[in-house]
């Protein structure tokens, strides 16, 4: 491959217009993404090393970053067996408004983040639809870490279905037969022979709901109680930092938070080449 | 009529399928019935709350709430910034498609990672990087100032922060489309003898408009509901540089839920609007929207 670029960096094309494309493409992407990008970082480390580290351990910082980072854990982990379970029924089965149900499962990426948050907020308050029912049991979700939760297992269920549900689509029915043939019962085929197929596309959607989970914040403000030490995430605490026009500690948040989704997304890389590696596809 | 006969009725399996690649009664019933439970309970129930919390107060309120003049200037620069940050994504997804789909060159895959980086950054951080670079105490901030120019806690930094979160979108769906159609169309184009702008326009752009209008539509759909990273450098100005979800959140902060809810029934309106344009077009069009699956 590499050969056939010459000494070029572009391999010889009839085709024109590859430096106005890839000139604004990249002119673009350096003053919208990436001098903004660089400006965090280069922000956040004026505080130094050290400085960095005292921000980012600090007991309200550390409280904020280890709620967002465990109630993310926790939906992520609804999610993953709950998006599963919704994947398997819309695409194994067929039912009365399963259409329906498979189109509605994107309504968390179409529906505005406030939206969400106040209308989580109004089912689970102690006053609310849901929250009335639970008051008595003494049950509180709303501004409290549970509400928290609630919130990001709604922005996050779609990633898990929309992940499992095509790998499902493909998945090769002959595997199930022959599976069965050999003398494995239906419970057997599935744990043994289908999850393990499933299991990379769970934990992609898995690590994508749980990073977008981590950074939420529109759905969550209003249901949180946003109390520091207890329902006061990380993204808010930015916020209250800027307003203090803190900037280097909003930064240093900001960076540690950055860490945390790449290291998330480089996760799943790994999970992907894992499943190349181990079934020849991806 | 017994309980198993009507069974498979209710709850059967794709035609494709036989005995043994299924699950027994009870089981695809226990399945479908979390499944629909959970959706109902996460996804359907917060969605009516929207409509039937916006018209408690009665629909007289629900239009006054919508009507009101902070309301309308909410909308109007809702739309605004939607109509600047849509179309200068478009040009981009276009333009990214193009070098990426059309043309081999060393980078491409760093280019194509680099992409979809701000779906990865929280909303928030996509709002503080232009605090950092404009506001007051910011890296141009000084310079702005002494030339009189505000872009944080007004238009600009509104327009960019939404720039950046709907940064992929378009792209996304164009990319790995272009590049499964090749350039074969374009070069039969170009060697009879159409210039490179009437081949892309007569060429590439239809073989490529439903996937276009896809990624504009979530594109659009994220723009005027993004609240995060717009809350962060919008100020919260009202009847200025309110956007209709940072309206949303002031009058419920302000305990004016029936008005809250009114604005917020518009937002979920657009995102049923969306939801439908969207599922539509994967009917209809899934071939020719390579990426439909990829949410």
């Amino acid at each position: 491959m590499a050969a056939s670029y010459g000494l070029g960096l572009k391999r010889p094309s009839a085709i024109p217009g590859f430096g106005l494309a890839l000139g604004f493409t990249l002119t673009y992407l350096s003053l919208i993404v990436l001098i903004p990008l660089g400006a965090l970082v280069l922000k956040s480390a004026t505080l130094g090393l050290s400085g960095f580290w005292d921000v980012v351990t600090g007991p309200r910082t550390l409280a904020a970053l280890r709620l967002s980072f465990f109630t993310s854990l926790f939906a992520a982990t609804v999610n993953a067996l709950f998006g599963t379970i919704i994947a398997w029924s819309l695409v194994r089965y067929r039912f009365p408004g399963r259409r329906l149900l498979d189109a509605f499962v994107d309504l968390p990426f179409a529906l505005p983040t406030a939206v969400a948050g106040i209308a989580l907020t109004a089912l689970y308050a102690p006053n609310g639809w849901i929250g009335q029912w639970l008051a008595p049991l003494g049950i509180k979700v709303a501004y409290t870490p549970t509400g928290i939760a609630v919130a990001l297992i709604f922005i996050g269920l779609p990633f898990v279905v929309r992940t499992v549900q095509p790998v499902l689509e493909e998945f090769d029915r002959e595997l199930e037969e022959a599976s069965a043939t050999l003398g494995a019962n239906r419970r057997q085929t599935v744990f043994r022979v289908m999850l393990p197929t499933l299991m990379p596309a769970i934990l992609t959607g898995f690590a994508l709901a749980l990073a977008r989970a981590v950074g939420e914040y529109g759905s969550v403000i209003f249901i949180a109680g946003n109390m520091p030490f207890i329902s006061e995430i990380a993204p808010l605490l930015i916020i209250i930092r800027l307003e203090e026009f803190s900037y280097p500690q909003a930064a240093a948040i900001g960076t540690a938070m950055l860490m945390i989704s790449f290291g998330l997304l480089f996760f799943v890389h790994l999970v992907q080449a894992w499943q190349r590696r181990r079934f020849g596809h991806d | 009529m017994t309980d198993a006969a009507f069974a498979p009725l209710l709850i059967s399996q794709p035609a494709s399928g036989s005995a043994v690649t299924t699950e027994r009664y009870p089981v695809r019933v226990l399945l479908v019935g979390t499944a629909v439970v959970f959706l109902v309970l996460f996804l359907l129930l917060p969605l009516a709350a929207v409509f039937v919390e916006a018209f408690r107060a009665g629909i007289g309120t629900y239009f006054a709430a919508i009507t009101e003049p902070d309301a309308v200037s909410a909308i109007k620069l809702t739309l605004l910034v939607a109509a600047i940050a849509v179309p200068a994504n478009i040009v981009f997804g276009l333009a990214a498609s193009w070098a990426i789909a059309k043309f081999e060159f060393k980078g491409k895959s760093v280019l194509n990672t680099l992409i979809d980086l701000p779906f990865s950054v929280s909303p928030v951080i996509s709002g503080l990087i232009y605090v950092l670079l404009f506001g007051a105490q910011g890296y141009f901030g000084h310079y702005l100032q002494s030339y009189n120019i505000q872009i944080i806690f007004a238009l600009p930094g509104i327009v960019l922060a939404t720039i950046f979160v709907t940064f992929p979108f378009v792209a996304r769906e164009l990319v790995p489309l272009m590049q499964e159609q090749g350039t074969q169309d374009e070069e039969a184009a170009l060697s009879l003898g159409a210039s490179g702008w009437k081949t892309f326009f007569k060429v590439t752009l239809p073989n490529i408009r439903w996937a276009l209008l896809y990624g504009v539509v979530l594109c659009n759909a994220r723009a005027m509901g993004e609240f995060g990273a717009v809350s962060v450098v919008s100020g919260h100005i009202r009847g200025k540089t309110n956007t209709m979800p940072l309206h949303v959140e002031i009058l419920y902060n302000e305990y004016n839920f029936a008005a809250a809810f009114a604005v917020a029934s518009l937002l979920a309106l657009l995102a049923l609007v969306t939801l439908v344009i969207k599922i539509s077009l994967e009917w209809r069009y899934a071939d020719q929207i390579a990426a439909s699956r990829r949410h």
